[in-house]
């Protein structure tokens, strides 16, 4: 059956540099700076990456990320915890949009 | 549970892992650990030195853990007599051997277990004695309450697996039951002093992902235990160990069963480190068997791959020359201590 997504093509990520190397270099070189260790740990790098995942619903990023952060140690509840900031901010983000809702609603309204 | 030799598993013969490891995708002729070895320049891995006698006391244990190499538990009757435990003493009385690491099973299981650190304690006052401690055998029986007690007096290092920092993924991997009780066994050696700054008595702890994934930066993993035992259960231990599972015995059963035998071993193989390769344990220890037969490893005893002399495979025909210069058996499973960071008994390598 034929579907959009493959979880093999996650092992493909690497290969987008065949059609335009040096941009696809320079992405590659920015990804594993920022996942290096800094002001935040790579633990915490990856609990959020696990986080905006979710977020924009990628599951090639979503499979990466589970691996990643079980790798760094953290458990279930942590990254259930994680994905709850990603549903928060989602939810909140069209809640929070509501205001000019409410502005609307008062400009007409009588 | 049962052992998988107990279930007549036929993972529990070898040379049926071995053929898995060695037939099945993602490895062929091109991509084996061998052909690795070969391009780095590594093939045949030789021994540099024998540093390390690591001894399986027998294949005896109170737990039965789901990725133990060793298949152990309640079940296994296999353990070392006293004649191959004299042997192993003559070895150690003979050449400067610096670490004896007591490894099973539940060492502590065999009879003469306590008469055999005190030999080599006397034999050797200076050596380096690890005892691999399941930390539940110190309550399993009140004839080993007093385990804390002997480790001091013989000033015996302990090394114990704890997989996790909360009940749930320790007793997952290693039973119903068991972090309560390792953590109440990690309390009893706290208060012998083990693990306590300043007391000199050592108390590392054994991580291993407790799933078909690779463990992360041991020093991270090592804070993060350090943090939360202490917060939770005010425990205190020198130095955390993360070791990667091998693709064998239990750990291989649960790969295969649970669909993810390909996914792990590309892991290993996209994950293979030359410098963890430069440093992997077997080139400096020596495993014997409960048997009293001779390994370049723990992994490879579990596969009945005896060390690579003729003539020379067995404790009591110890050729300390032809040993310290041997070349080492490689098979597949040996990408687990060569990916990331790299794998052995004492943690990362790399």
């Amino acid at each position: 059956m034929k579907t959009y997504y493959n979880p093999d093509d996650l092992k493909k990520f690497g290969s987008i540099t065949n059609l335009q190397k040096s941009m696809g270099d320079k992405f590659f070189s920015y990804y594993g700076e920022v996942f290096k260790e800094g002001a935040l740990t790579a633990r915490e790098k990856s609990l959020i990456a696990l986080a905006v995942a979710h977020a924009i619903q990628c599951p090639y990023c979503i499979d990466a990320y589970t691996t990643d952060t079980m790798e760094k140690g953290c458990d279930e509840e942590q990254m259930m915890e994680a994905v709850h900031v990603a549903a928060a901010i989602r939810g909140g983000a069209s809640l929070v949009h509501s205001t000019q809702m409410i502005n609307k609603i008062k400009e007409i309204s009588m | 549970m049962k052992s998988l030799k107990a279930q007549q598993h036929p993972i529990s013969e070898p040379s049926f892992g071995l053929e898995i490891l060695e037939k099945s995708y993602p490895i062929d002729s091109n991509s084996s650990f061998k052909q690795k070895l070969m391009e780095i320049g590594l093939f045949p891995l030789q021994s540099i030195s024998i540093d390390i006698l690591q001894i399986n006391m027998g294949k005896m244990c109170n737990q039965v853990c789901k990725h133990c190499h060793v298949d152990a538990g309640p079940d296994r009757k296999e353990i070392m007599v006293r004649e191959t435990m004299e042997y192993c003493l003559e070895v150690i009385k003979n050449h400067s051997i610096k670490t004896i690491d007591l490894t099973g099973g539940a060492p502590e299981m065999n009879p003469d277990f306590r008469w055999f650190v005190e030999s080599i304690r006397a034999i050797n006052p200076n050596a380096t004695i690890i005892v691999r401690c399941n930390l539940t055998i110190i309550l399993a029986n009140p004839k080993y309450f007093d385990l804390p007690e002997f480790f001091e007096e013989n000033r015996v290092e302990v090394v114990s697996s704890l997989p996790y920092f909360t009940a749930m993924k320790t007793d997952s991997q290693r039973g119903e039951g068991v972090f309560e009780k390792s953590i109440r066994a990690l309390q009893l050696l706290n208060k012998q002093g083990y693990g306590v700054p300043g007391s000199g008595l050592i108390l590392n702890l054994v991580y291993n992902p407790s799933g078909a994934f690779l463990p992360g930066s041991q020093e991270g993993l090592e804070l993060e235990f350090k943090k939360k035992l202490k917060e939770k259960f005010q425990i205190l231990f020198n130095s955390l160990f993360a070791i990667t599972n091998i693709p064998i015995s239990r750990f291989l059963e649960y790969l295969i069963r649970s669909d993810n035998y390909e996914f792990y071993m590309e892991k290993l193989i996209e994950n293979f480190n030359p410098t963890a390769a430069q440093g992997v344990m077997c080139r400096n220890t020596i495993s014997v068997g409960w048997d009293g037969y001779l390994y370049d490893c723990d992994f490879n005893q579990m596969l009945e791959l005896k060390v690579d002399i003729q003539g020379s495979q067995h404790i009591s025909d110890w050729n300390n020359e032809h040993l310290s210069q041997r070349n080492i058996v490689v098979k597949n499973h040996c990408f687990g201590c060569t990916a990331g960071s790299g794998s052995s008994c004492g943690g990362s390598t790399a």
